[in-house]
């Protein structure tokens, strides 16, 4: 069915692939496939609950961006809801990449929504004991980690993978995968470490394990450090050096100066970005070797989604944020986070068009991605312009489809490696444009 | 927390401050480390405390003060026909969120480098506690063996 769909995809777009690449692409897409389509099935149902939460309407900004997914029945049941809705849902990419370290903070973390918190507040109102249960303990660390956020850093880290231009290594991938995994849940667990009181006093974020006192501070710095050690360690021995550094660089970019910086300065949401444009990188060197203009772009187009996505999911955040001591552009420059939200739009555009110069697509991509990439720049025009809740409530959702279907048409048009083996001979200027670190 | 108990309980979230209480266990052969770490705990939740009910509470206020105002300055009544609290919308708000998050700035950075200090003071006088009982066991093993 996935191939037969695939097949159906090209026939429309008229992508002149050869058979063995179909092939090759097919086979990439069943490992993660499945995974992918039930992330995002999770995260677009979570979304959809929670857009007919907010038709509410005199309810006072508790607008929840979304957080962990806490009960699997409730997913189930939202489910049915999104299936009426338009197949442009349907293109599930292997990316799913809603997986950036910030937007898990923010927006790719789905709320708790309504019944939950209703069976759980009356938990709540009760005495718990501060003892640590052992059959509680995944639970636990699984929402310490944030882990449907990590997994889908994981997904954009694959992303990366994907699209450098070698052939494809199961053993490197897994390696690649997993460390980017356990770092990312290291990096998630000491940002929650660090911001307990301040969670507390958010509505999205009052049901973290350490907020609830399910897990003493020590354990969850003794757990961040179980995680992080052995997966930089993974990273560094098993794929190599330099991914292994940018896992470490991430880490401390998000745990020491993006978190502290979120109640500074502004400034966190630039910062914010780049952590989460660092995953395709770490990708894309695990599977090369070395850090090409291809990885960058790669990063670059991840580092300018980030912004739509954020400045719109935080436009409904302001009331939150500013009781919290949180400095957000969305609150303290309304102006500035519209006009940055609509800049890295347009941004994308011209970053799609920069991949064919590059030799990582064809020249189909910009042209297939046109559509999407215009379509999310208008609705970033039309929140630029003006400025109310409904207009970044339709640039958030449209954030969340448009970065998978961007990594899936880049993708199907990613250049086969056979044919640039041939290109390369001819054209051996290109390799001088690209910024080879190799290791060896 | 029953009498019985010998572990800390926690509770519901605070109406003021949200932040939830801690009712800390004493056992009888507390050692000073360990006094310590609990008077640490105790101390920083107090602080806590402190600082976000009195601050919830003036955010909540001055909300109040600036519908109040605004409301007046458009002519509309606090409460309409069917008793219902008139509200302004987000964007009305947005004037008073970024007033405030700039009025209580240095109150934030101040607290935050507390909290900070706080929290790693306390974490790591749990690992010294941790690492003292753990000996503690070792040695009660190997004398048992």
């Amino acid at each position: 069915g996935l191939f037969v769909w695939h097949l159906k995809n090209t026939g429309i777009r008229q992508i002149p692939c050869q058979f063995v690449h179909l092939c090759h692409v097919a086979n990439n897409r069943l490992i993660t496939f499945q995974y992918f389509n039930f992330l995002k099935r999770m995260y677009v149902t979570q979304y959809n609950k929670d857009l007919s939460q907010r038709a509410k309407p005199k309810s006072d900004s508790v607008a929840s961006p979304f957080r962990e997914l806490q009960q699997f029945d409730q997913e189930k049941k939202v489910i049915h809801k999104i299936r009426p809705i338009s197949p442009v849902h349907q293109p599930l990419s292997e990316t799913s990449s809603r997986n950036e370290l910030r937007e898990m903070k923010s927006a790719a973390e789905t709320e708790d929504s309504v019944t939950p918190v209703r069976a759980e507040s009356k938990d709540d109102r009760q005495w718990k004991e501060m003892k640590l249960r052992l059959d509680d303990l995944p639970g636990i660390l699984a929402r310490l980690s944030k882990i449907k956020l990590t997994a889908l850093v994981v997904s954009t880290a694959s992303a990366g993978f994907a699209m450098a231009p070698v052939p494809f290594d199961l053993t490197c991938f897994l390696l690649a995968s997993l460390g980017t995994g356990l770092a990312s849940c290291a990096a998630n667990s000491i940002n929650q470490f660090f911001e307990v009181p301040f969670d507390s006093n958010m509505n999205r974020t009052k049901n973290r394990p350490l907020v609830r006192g399910q897990i003493s501070p020590l354990l969850a710095v003794c757990f961040a450090a179980s995680c992080g050690v052995p997966g930089i360690a993974l990273l560094t021995l098993g794929v190599n050096p330099l991914t292994g550094a940018l896992g470490a660089f991430n880490i401390f970019l998000y745990t020491c100066c993006y978190t502290p910086m979120k109640r500074m300065s502004i400034a966190n949401t630039w910062v914010g970005a780049v952590v989460g444009a660092i995953p395709p990188i770490m990708g894309w060197t695990a599977a090369t070797g070395s850090l090409d203009a291809g990885a960058l772009l790669l990063g670059g187009i991840l580092y300018s989604w980030q912004f739509p996505h954020f400045n719109a999911l935080s436009w409904g955040l302001r009331e939150d944020y500013s009781r919290g001591g949180y400095c957000m552009m969305s609150v303290t420059h309304p102006g500035l986070c519209r006009r940055v939200a609509l800049r890295h739009c347009l941004a994308l555009i011209g970053l799609s068009a920069v991949a064919p110069v590059l030799d990582i697509t064809t020249w189909t991509f910009p042209i297939v991605s046109l559509p999407i990439n215009l379509y999310i720049s208008y609705l970033g025009f039309q929140f630029y312009r003006d400025a109310d809740r409904s207009s970044s409530r339709k640039l958030f959702f449209c954030s969340l489809w448009h970065l998978p279907m961007l990594l899936l048409v880049m993708f199907t048009c990613k250049k086969s490696f056979l044919e640039k083996e041939d290109k390369g001979d001819l054209l051996g200027g290109n390799h001088g444009r690209a910024m080879e670190i190799t290791l060896p | 927390p029953p009498a019985h108990s010998r572990s800390d309980w926690i509770g519901p979230p605070d109406k003021h401050s949200n932040l939830r209480p801690v009712i800390f266990y004493v056992p009888p052969e507390e050692s000073p480390l360990e006094r310590r770490l609990r008077e640490a705990r105790q101390e920083a939740q107090a602080c806590d405390q402190r600082f976000w009910a009195r601050h919830n509470c003036t955010f909540r206020q001055e909300k109040e003060e600036f519908i109040y105002s605004r409301l007046k300055a458009k002519g509309v009544e606090m409460r309409d026909e069917t008793g219902q609290k008139a509200t302004l919308n987000a964007e009305e708000m947005a004037d008073f969120y970024k007033d405030f998050l700039s009025k209580n700035f240095r109150k934030h950075m101040q607290y935050n480098r507390d909290w900070y200090k706080r929290n790693f003071t306390i974490t790591f006088l749990m690992g010294q506690v941790a690492l003292v009982r753990a000996l503690r066991w070792l040695r009660w093993k190997k004398k048992n063996v």
